[in-house]
């Protein structure tokens, strides 16, 4: 039994979420899943660690939960859609997550948005036929 | 005969939901990428369509990782909005067109497009969100809606390429139908962002720059390129921009811009407005 390798493997810092990760994350984000129900967020909230075992996490991936290691929960197959229903109980963002990813602040992720889409006006000049105000 | 009156693509990220939620209209970050909704809003309020098709992606609401199908339509009378976690406003519920649904599920399995039937769906912000910019400012849902729902979240993601044709047969199967309805497809999502892993972050404006001009006058150029080559553009969760080749295969090989638009960053993405007819339509 093998897991197939994929192309997109070699996107540096990127975990294309597949089967692999899928099936090895199930649990976790089996749990996650459930927090879409205000009475299980209720009992997560009360009792962390005892929640993470009923859900049968393993012990890695449930001491990842408890400290907010969301880049742990990303090898440990979290999908980021799931680990946001987790991060809000750490009062964190998905943009917070981003920036914990790669170990710098969230002003400081915030500012790599800006850089990133910056002169982004000039450009539609250029290419012409867009909405200006 | 039912008829497609234009398409629209639109961003559809929980944090415009949060933004409107909160009033931030007129806020310095929000008000540039608002206004540039109001022609929109304007067009829409002139074609007055009765349907409104909307294609997004569940991002975990109606949907777990349990079933996931690749495309599926909504077959109901109406859908809910939910809970999704983590704070979003539930918004009121969407009438919905059962009769015309089973006929589009009907037609699409005739051409080879086999969705999955919903007869309950909880819509998730991947759908409210594009209904919210468009009509936020009326008391009530002024069309009937309907979630045409494609997996981009757990791979493998149908192809670009899979997704244009999807739209090509959603037209065969909107034009076949009987009834005098006039429709509006969305294609949401979008566009560059990647929200997880040390490559969060990164927003490619000149990539999305490149596919709204392509998705306007070449949308085959993006049915071309594989999941991989496009998450290496435009970000793991960019691969939502396949959507919008749903909505452009609806349309005529030739469409006319009404609307275009831009903004970055808009929270972790780039956001593109597109308003497109059909050509041959408005050349009479």
């Amino acid at each position: 039994m093998v897991w197939q390798a994929h192309d997109y493997e070699q996107i540096p810092g990127t975990y294309v979420f597949d089967g692999k990760r899928s099936h090895s994350g199930y649990a976790l984000n089996k749990m996650a899943y459930s927090f879409n129900q205000q009475v299980n967020r209720d009992e997560f909230a009360r009792d962390m660690d005892a929640y993470c075992r009923k859900f049968g996490l393993s012990d890695e991936q449930r001491e990842a939960v408890l400290a907010a290691d969301f880049l742990k929960l990303l090898h440990l197959g979290g999908n980021i859609y799931y680990l946001a229903k987790i991060a809000i109980f750490h009062g964190l963002s998905v943009q917070d997550a981003g920036a914990s990813f790669q170990k710098i602040s969230t002003p400081e992720f915030q500012a790599l948005l800006n850089q990133n889409a910056a002169g982004f006006e000039e450009k539609l000049t250029k290419t012409g036929g867009y909405w200006h105000g | 005969m039912a008829k497609i009156v234009g398409g629209v693509t639109t961003s559809h990220i929980p944090a415009i939901g949060n933004a409107m939620s909160k009033k931030l209209e007129q806020d310095p970050y929000w008000k540039r990428f608002f206004d540039g909704y109001e022609p929109v809003k304007a067009w829409l309020d002139e074609v007055k369509p009765d349907i409104a098709i909307v294609v997004y992606n569940d991002h975990g609401l109606n949907f777990f990782l349990n079933q996931i199908p690749t495309f599926a339509l909504g077959c109901a009378d109406h859908y809910e909005n939910a809970d999704e976690g983590w704070g979003l406003q539930t918004l009121a519920s969407f009438e919905g067109d059962a009769q015309f649904s089973w006929h589009l599920v009907e037609s699409l399995i005739r051409q080879d497009f086999d969705m999955a039937m919903c007869q309950e769906m909880l819509v998730d912000h991947g759908f409210i969100t594009p209904m919210a910019l468009m009509w936020r400012h009326l008391p009530k849902w002024p069309v009937k809606a309907i979630p045409l729902a494609v997996n981009t979240v757990q791979h493998p993601v149908a192809s670009a390429r899979r997704c244009y044709q999807l739209g090509k047969a959603l037209r065969r199967a909107i034009e076949s139908y009987p009834e005098d309805l006039k429709v509006v497809i969305f294609g949401t999502g979008g566009m560059s962002h990647q929200l997880q892993g040390e490559r969060a972050g990164i927003i490619d404006v000149d990539f999305d720059l490149l596919c709204m001009e392509k998705i306007i006058n070449d949308p085959e150029w993006l049915t071309q390129l594989s999941n991989t080559e496009i998450m290496e553009k435009a970000g793991t969760e960019g691969i939502e921009t396949i959507m919008w080749l749903v909505m452009r295969g609806a349309l005529h090989p030739n469409v006319k811009v009404v609307h275009k638009h831009y903004h970055a960053p808009i929270s972790n993405t780039g956001a593109g407005v597109l308003v497109l007819e059909n050509a041959e339509m408005t050349a009479a």
